[in-house]
């Protein structure tokens, strides 16, 4: 990140109330040139309404919205440096491809020739060359989503918004996609801010995530330390799968603390500020950093006692969902790294020890 | 005839409909087309004077070019006045929007008996001389209401993010309107024009209280039902106006169905061309 250039974008206390309701509270972001951002968040969180503030569709309530460290508040959609694809992707349906991709050329009364020089450029960038002349009608869902790229692209804008736009197409289709834009994003280095609810997609793709929740951005982050290090429960339990213990803080030494869960035993976690010990707090696991009866690695680790409950084998992995002692079931997820040896199956209604690293343990405080 | 051949309630329904819309329409044809001025059987012979004798008589025809001269100038004022309340109603933000659209349609509920006097008596008050043009502007009041009407129907189902689109990629609201709202809008137009004029072209009761010396088709007509030896001319007039505008909503609907055909959209409803 060049911290001489201003951020693409900056949202300073941006917040819109709609009638009665809160949609965005005081959010602050800033975004950096050339980053992949992703707003995710559930329906209803705001994340939309926070980009359509950004595109100058919605007038914030309050707080503004800086584009390359200018206040746009006052600047109409047509005048910012902003293109947007939107959900539905909004192709013209009476227009051709060329001339949904060379309408914003054809604004700007750009000369005839330029304009089918770039329209060619656009549209082989996104991988559609020839299609100028077909009607959006008689393309496919994937194909539509990339004439609807280009004609976001070929302005070069500072910035471009997607508005979900991978939303109403297929799983396979999807997948292809998500690679493809993030290599077009890096291709054509134009800061990207991406709309979801999906936090594989927003894994995959993003330089940074934030995770909007009522209207608030929960936690900003790169993928890796969102995954690793959620700031809320939300956050921990929206994005990947979450095992939840409640305990209490017994004490500490040095940067590991010592937690009590009532029925299960100490566990032992990093404690991320001062705390003082009697407090009560959620510590968060990942399945995939639990494992059933084997030590991982030296030093200290965790260990709990429990009963298997259920088994389910999904083909590259296993799920064992293991009641601990005070009642509470946790889900241990088990590569199948290597095929089991005879006699040694794990059985449902089998007693075992679940154990993790202390490091792989997070201390939330909501 | 799926129905004709399992005669069931429906059936015989579909029948009666079929009897009380077609039946006086085929009478007249037969009668358009009978050499006799006597309407009643026995038929006489075959003939297509009636036919020859209505392209000589300069008064009917004088009187068709006044109503079609009336109905294409009511029908157009009506739906780019139509087209334009539509476009304010659901994309602007003011006040009073509800009051708007009760004084809008209005007109389709007022009787044009009262319509028809109370646009006279304002006539005479302004001291504006009764006239085609006095007979335009009325129907222009009586035809707005439907193109109002279908324009705003084709504007609600029509997706609002293509005009945030063209916005989005630096149009100004004209530009917009220009290249995306109003050719997506046209087949809508069209048939509010369709309407508009059909309304307006058989429009008797507001042409007698409004007309001036030159009489329209409806006026002219009512005023031949005292000449019983002209009436099969009246026919046969009758029969080329149905024929005409017959051919002009089949028109209309190819050409919708042409703009619409390769479009994202939903299919245009060809509900819209029916008054």
């Amino acid at each position: 990140m060049d911290q001489n250039k201003p951020p693409a974008v900056e949202l300073v206390r941006l917040a819109k109330r709609f009638e009665g309701s809160e949609a965005v509270r005081e959010v602050s972001l800033s975004i950096a040139q050339g980053e992949f951002f992703s707003l995710l968040g559930p329906s209803g969180c705001g994340k939309t309404t926070t980009l359509r503030m950004i595109a100058g569709f919605e007038v914030p309530t309050s707080g503004e919205v800086r584009l390359l460290g200018q206040d746009v508040l006052h600047v109409p959609p047509n005048r910012r440096n902003i293109n947007i694809v939107f959900q539905n992707y909004a192709l013209f349906p009476h227009l051709s491809v060329f001339d949904n991709v060379a309408f914003s050329l054809q604004v700007k009364r750009v000369p005839a020739q330029e304009i089918r020089r770039r329209v060619a450029e656009a549209l082989s960038m996104v991988r559609l060359p020839g299609t100028e002349r077909r009607k959006p009608g008689q393309l496919s869902g994937g194909q539509q989503q990339r004439v609807a790229l280009a004609r976001a692209l070929i302005n070069r804008p500072a910035v471009l918004l997607l508005d979900e736009p991978l939303g109403a197409l297929d799983q396979k289709l999807r997948k292809e996609m998500q690679l493809e834009l993030k290599s077009l994003q890096r291709e054509v280095g134009i800061t990207f801010i991406y709309v979801t609810h999906d936090q594989e997609e927003a894994l995959t793709m993003s330089d940074r995530i934030a995770v909007m929740n009522q209207g608030q951005a929960l936690q900003v982050d790169d993928p890796r330390s969102i995954y690793d290090r959620p700031a809320t429960r939300f956050v921990a339990d929206f994005i990947g799968t979450t095992n939840f213990l409640s305990g209490r803080l017994r004490s500490r030494e040095g940067s590991l603390a010592t937690v009590e869960v009532e029925g299960v035993g100490d566990v032992l976690a990093p404690l991320p500020t001062e705390l003082s010990p009697g407090r009560t707090l959620t510590l968060a696991i990942r399945p995939e950093r639990m494992h059933l009866g084997r030590v991982s690695g030296d030093g200290p680790t965790n260990r709990v006692r429990g009963t298997v409950a259920e088994i389910i084998f999904i083909g590259d992995d296993t799920q064992y969902f293991v009641r601990l002692a005070n009642g509470e079931r946790v889900m241990v997820r088990e590569q199948n790294d290597a095929p089991p040896a005879e006699g040694s199956r794990i059985q449902v209604g089998q007693s075992l020890t679940v154990e993790w690293a202390p490091a792989s343990t997070t201390i939330l405080l909501d | 005839m799926l129905s004709l051949r399992r005669p069931g309630l429906l059936g015989l329904y579909y029948l009666v409909l079929l009897v009380l819309l077609y039946v006086p329409i085929g009478v007249l044809l037969l009668f358009s087309v009978n050499d006799a001025t006597v309407f009643g059987f026995p038929l006489h012979g075959l003939t297509g004077h009636w036919y020859k004798d209505m392209l000589g008589n300069a008064e009917l025809l004088e009187s068709l070019r006044s109503s079609a001269l009336v109905a294409v100038g009511s029908s157009l004022t009506a739906t780019a006045l139509g087209t334009l309340a539509a476009i304010a109603l659901l994309r602007f933000k003011f006040g009073g929007k509800p009051g708007f659209l009760a004084v809008a349609l209005m007109p389709l509920l007022v009787p044009f008996l009262i319509l028809g006097v109370a646009l006279l008596i304002l006539f005479a008050a302004l001291d504006v001389s009764r006239s085609l043009w006095t007979v335009a502007a009325a129907h222009t009041v009586v035809s707005m209401p439907y193109t109002l009407l279908i324009v705003m129907a084709r504007l609600v189902g029509f997706d609002t993010h293509l005009e945030e689109a063209a916005q989005d990629l630096g149009a100004s609201y004209f530009y917009t309107l220009r290249r995306v709202v109003l050719p997506l809008i046209a087949p809508a137009m069209l048939a509010a024009w369709l309407v508009a004029f059909t309304v307006s072209f058989d429009e008797f009761v507001l042409a007698s209280f409004l007309i001036g010396r030159s009489p329209t088709l409806p006026v002219f007509l009512f005023g031949q039902l005292r000449f019983a030896n002209r009436f099969p001319q009246v026919l046969a007039l009758a029969m080329v106006v149905m024929l005409v505008s017959l051919s002009l909503v089949v028109l209309a609907e190819r050409l919708q169905r042409l703009g619409t055909g390769a479009s994202l959209g939903p299919p245009e409803p060809a509900a819209e061309t029916g008054s």
